[in-house]
């Protein structure tokens, strides 16, 4: 037996004794595991799950061990991902620091801050958040204006950061801040790494559209931060930025914006407007459904072929703002279709005399409006495919 | 799935490439149309001579036996510089026909003429102005010694010069393909001049008569044979279509690039930039889709919907980046002596030949039931 083939079958043993059962059902609204100092968990099954993902560092499968990583190569990654695929697993673990920032602080940290922040976002111990945008710096985020000044051995930090994901209920912030107000303001920036409990640190959820509120105002004053706890050289924090800014959008486009568990488009308008000779009785949405599926099958192929042109050594930077670009696309016309498909149906609030899956096509396609914005807007990343992938230059 | 090149395909490529570039370049065809020409028997010999027409086709019957991504490379190189041939016809759709609907002793007759480009083939199908496969009126009856076959077949693509037709007839028992001779007694060719100034002629045949060995396979062509038949073309479509979607975006972006207005290049204007990237991202999402369903064909898979995945998709492009390639050069894209105008004349037909987006979008509703 090869030592994939080995590999496989030891994971799907350990599978079989470690996940617990429930664990192997859909997950129903709030039971997902975000994990942090003051994790809770509804279901305790998630706890034991975790913490059995956890201790084979199998949260985050391609870290290396010396941080509590997997250790895993490519191959085996796939393995495990294809085995737990198998089984329907949940995730044991959703979490921003191991997506986006533990990959930054792999490639750019010291050895101390490997050591001392890896572990703890691979156990779900610390729950992080991106201090990114600002009241002022949206699309411009280079324009960022929060500044950090150093005083003894720490840096102090005032300024306001805005649609920061759950800084509410996260115990830590890697934030962008300005070190160098004088210089070109590419080559000002630099990222600290702090606690959220650091005193003069407020977050206050935004109530969006939706109803929902898991972004946050996030206020900083006068908030010391320990100079060892920058990311990176001062001044050259844009360059750990703008990666981080690739792993999002991989990240925004590898979920689709899909919340996952929701109506079928096409099973909804069935059932809505009904058959007429095997057709949909509206032909010019049936027609429009159509083309929304064509595009999102089209989108699943090619996020599969830049995995698999990735694998083979290609250069792919600019699949992250191409996939971007059309899953927000994707996703908006998807919901759109999905609220015109249930008709008044989908246009529920809350309460009384909507089914819950309607009322959760009502909040998604509200959710949607934001795809195009975050993560870069879609134009920032046009922008990008334009300059970067095409050579069109600015005004000269 | 394989959506990259293995070392066998990439050679190909190549060569495929730097053959058309070389012996059938754009002025090439402006010349042909010029003399209003519709077939260059010299590019022909060459194709043959090459091997391109054997792609599909077993060694044992002189073939290379590379299979349809091999064929497709082929033919997107053939339509990146609008090369003229029987190539898609007949080392496509005839080898096809032949393949999947042809006795033995039917193949060991005609492959060898197909893999070496001794004879060209044409699939006479549509009666009418829209693809519809599945409506045949031409009649094909049995007599004592063969066949006899009448009806009207309109716009069949290379149906003037073909040496023979595969003409589908309504025989008692179903749908029949049969072998027929393109100078046979009975048969009247009406070349017509159409916008892409390439091969295309109605056909009528008044009791044609053949024999039974021009009856493919002896027995009905059933509808999922056909539909199968009609895939591999449709993909053979989608790959000169990406051939097309290649040279005009590539034309357009080196324009974007050189030309200035306003005392700059026009690529730094970013009305002109986000469409440019727009059109890269619809690039990126319909080349994955050709390449998918070509590896559902080889895996016998999900044909159906993959192909009218893919045909739609390639059309829908084609048609954004040809008329986008005509408004970025402005009025020197409206010249007939620049070669914008040509791609764009030959995008329509691909994109209409054997199902425009529209029917493929309504056959991948069909197949989900909807």
């Amino acid at each position: 037996m090869t030592d994939i083939e080995t590999f496989r079958q030891e994971t799907r043993a350990w599978l079989e004794a470690n996940c617990p059962a429930s664990m192997r059902t859909p997950m129903p609204e709030g039971e997902t595991v975000w994990g942090g100092r003051n994790a809770t968990f509804k279901n305790p099954d998630s706890k034991a799950w975790l913490e059995a993902m956890a201790s084979k560092g199998w949260t985050a499968p391609k870290w290396p061990k010396a941080y509590g990583g997997g250790g895993l190569t490519g191959e085996e990654d796939r393995v495990l991902q294809d085995e737990l695929r198998r089984i329907n697993a949940r995730p044991a673990l959703l979490s921003f620091g191991i997506w986006m920032f533990g990959p930054v602080i792999l490639e750019f940290g010291t050895e101390e801050q490997k050591q001392t922040y890896l572990p703890d976002m691979v156990h779900g111990r610390t729950w992080w958040c991106q201090g990114y945008s600002e009241p002022g710096a949206g699309s411009d985020l280079a324009g960022l204006q929060t500044r950090a000044v150093l005083d003894g051995d720490h840096y102090v930090v005032d300024g306001q950061k805005v649609w920061t994901s759950y800084a509410n209920h996260a115990d830590w912030m890697l934030c962008l801040v300005r070190t160098e107000p004088n210089a070109p303001k590419h080559e000002g920036i630099s990222v600290l790494l702090f606690d959220m409990k650091t005193p003069g640190v407020e977050a206050r959820p935004i109530k969006l559209i939706s109803g929902a509120s898991p972004f946050c105002e996030t206020f900083l004053t006068n908030v010391r931060v320990p100079a060892s706890q920058m990311l990176g050289p001062k001044n050259k924090g844009w360059d750990v930025a703008k990666r981080i800014l690739q792993f999002e959008r991989t990240n925004i486009s590898a979920s689709g914006f899909g919340s996952g568990a929701g109506l079928d488009l096409v099973d909804a308008a069935k059932e809505s407007i009904g058959l007429e000779n095997g057709k949909l009785a509206n032909s010019d949405l049936r027609s429009r459904i159509t083309k929304q599926r064509m595009y999102e099958r089209a989108f699943h192929l090619t996020m599969r072929r830049g995995q698999e042109e990735a694998k083979a050594g290609a250069e792919v930077s600019h699949y992250a703002s191409v996939l971007k670009i059309a899953a927000a696309k994707l996703n908006q016309d998807k919901t759109e279709l999905l609220v015109e498909a249930l008709g008044m149906e989908g246009l529920g609030w809350e309460g009384e005399g909507y089914r819950p899956e309607a009322l959760k096509v009502t909040r998604d396609w509200l959710r949607a409006k934001a795809n195009s914005i975050e993560g870069g807007t879609s134009e920032v990343n046009l922008n990008i495919v334009a300059k970067r992938v095409l050579g069109l230059r600015d005004h000269q | 799935m394989a959506f990259s090149l293995n070392e066998d395909q990439t050679l190909l490529k190549d060569a495929a490439d730097g053959f058309f570039a070389d012996n059938a370049p754009v002025a090439s065809f402006r010349k042909l149309r010029d003399s209003k020409e519709t077939l260059d028997p010299a590019l022909w010999g060459e194709i043959g001579a090459m091997g391109f027409s054997g792609a599909l086709i077993g060694e044992t019957h002189g073939g290379s036996d590379m299979g349809l991504r091999a064929m497709g490379l082929v033919l997107e190189a053939q339509a990146r510089t609008l090369g003229v041939s029987p190539l898609f016809q007949t080392g496509l759709m005839g080898a096809t026909m032949l393949k999947l609907q042809g006795s033995a002793a039917q193949q060991d007759h005609y492959l060898p003429k197909i893999a070496d480009g001794s004879l060209s083939l044409a699939l006479a199908l549509d009666e009418g102005a829209h693809h519809a496969p599945h409506k045949i009126d031409t009649k094909a009856t049995k007599t004592a010694d063969g066949w006899s076959l009448s009806g009207k077949k309109r716009f069949v693509p290379d149906g003037a010069h073909a040496q023979t037709l595969i003409v589908i007839a309504q025989t008692d028992a179903g749908l029949g393909a049969f072998l027929v001779a393109g100078d046979a007694s009975g048969v009247t060719r009406q070349a017509l001049s159409g916008v892409d100034s390439r091969d295309v002629a109605d056909v009528t045949l008044d009791s044609v008569a053949v024999d039974d060995a021009a009856y493919l396979g002896g027995k009905a062509l059933d509808e999922a044979t056909l539909d199968l038949i009609l895939d591999h073309g449709r993909i053979g479509l989608c790959c000169e279509m990406m051939g097309l979607i290649g040279a005009t975006f590539d034309m357009t972006h080196d324009y974007l690039k050189t030309r200035t207005q306003f005392g700059q290049l026009i690529g730094s204007f970013q009305s002109l930039q986000h469409r440019a990237a727009a059109m890269l991202v619809e690039i990126e999402l319909t080349k994955s889709c050709v390449v998918a369903a070509i590896d559902a064909i080889e895996r016998g898979k999900g044909i159906g919907e993959a192909v009218s995945l893919a045909k739609a998709r390639a059309g829908d492009t084609l048609q954004l980046v040809t008329n986008e390639t005509i408004q970025m050069h402005g009025g020197i894209g409206m010249t007939d002596a620049h070669d914008s105008g040509f791609y764009l004349k030959r995008a329509r037909v691909l994109e209409t030949v054997y199902g425009s987006s529209g029917y493929h979008r309504d056959r991948w509703a069909k197949l989900h039931a909807y």
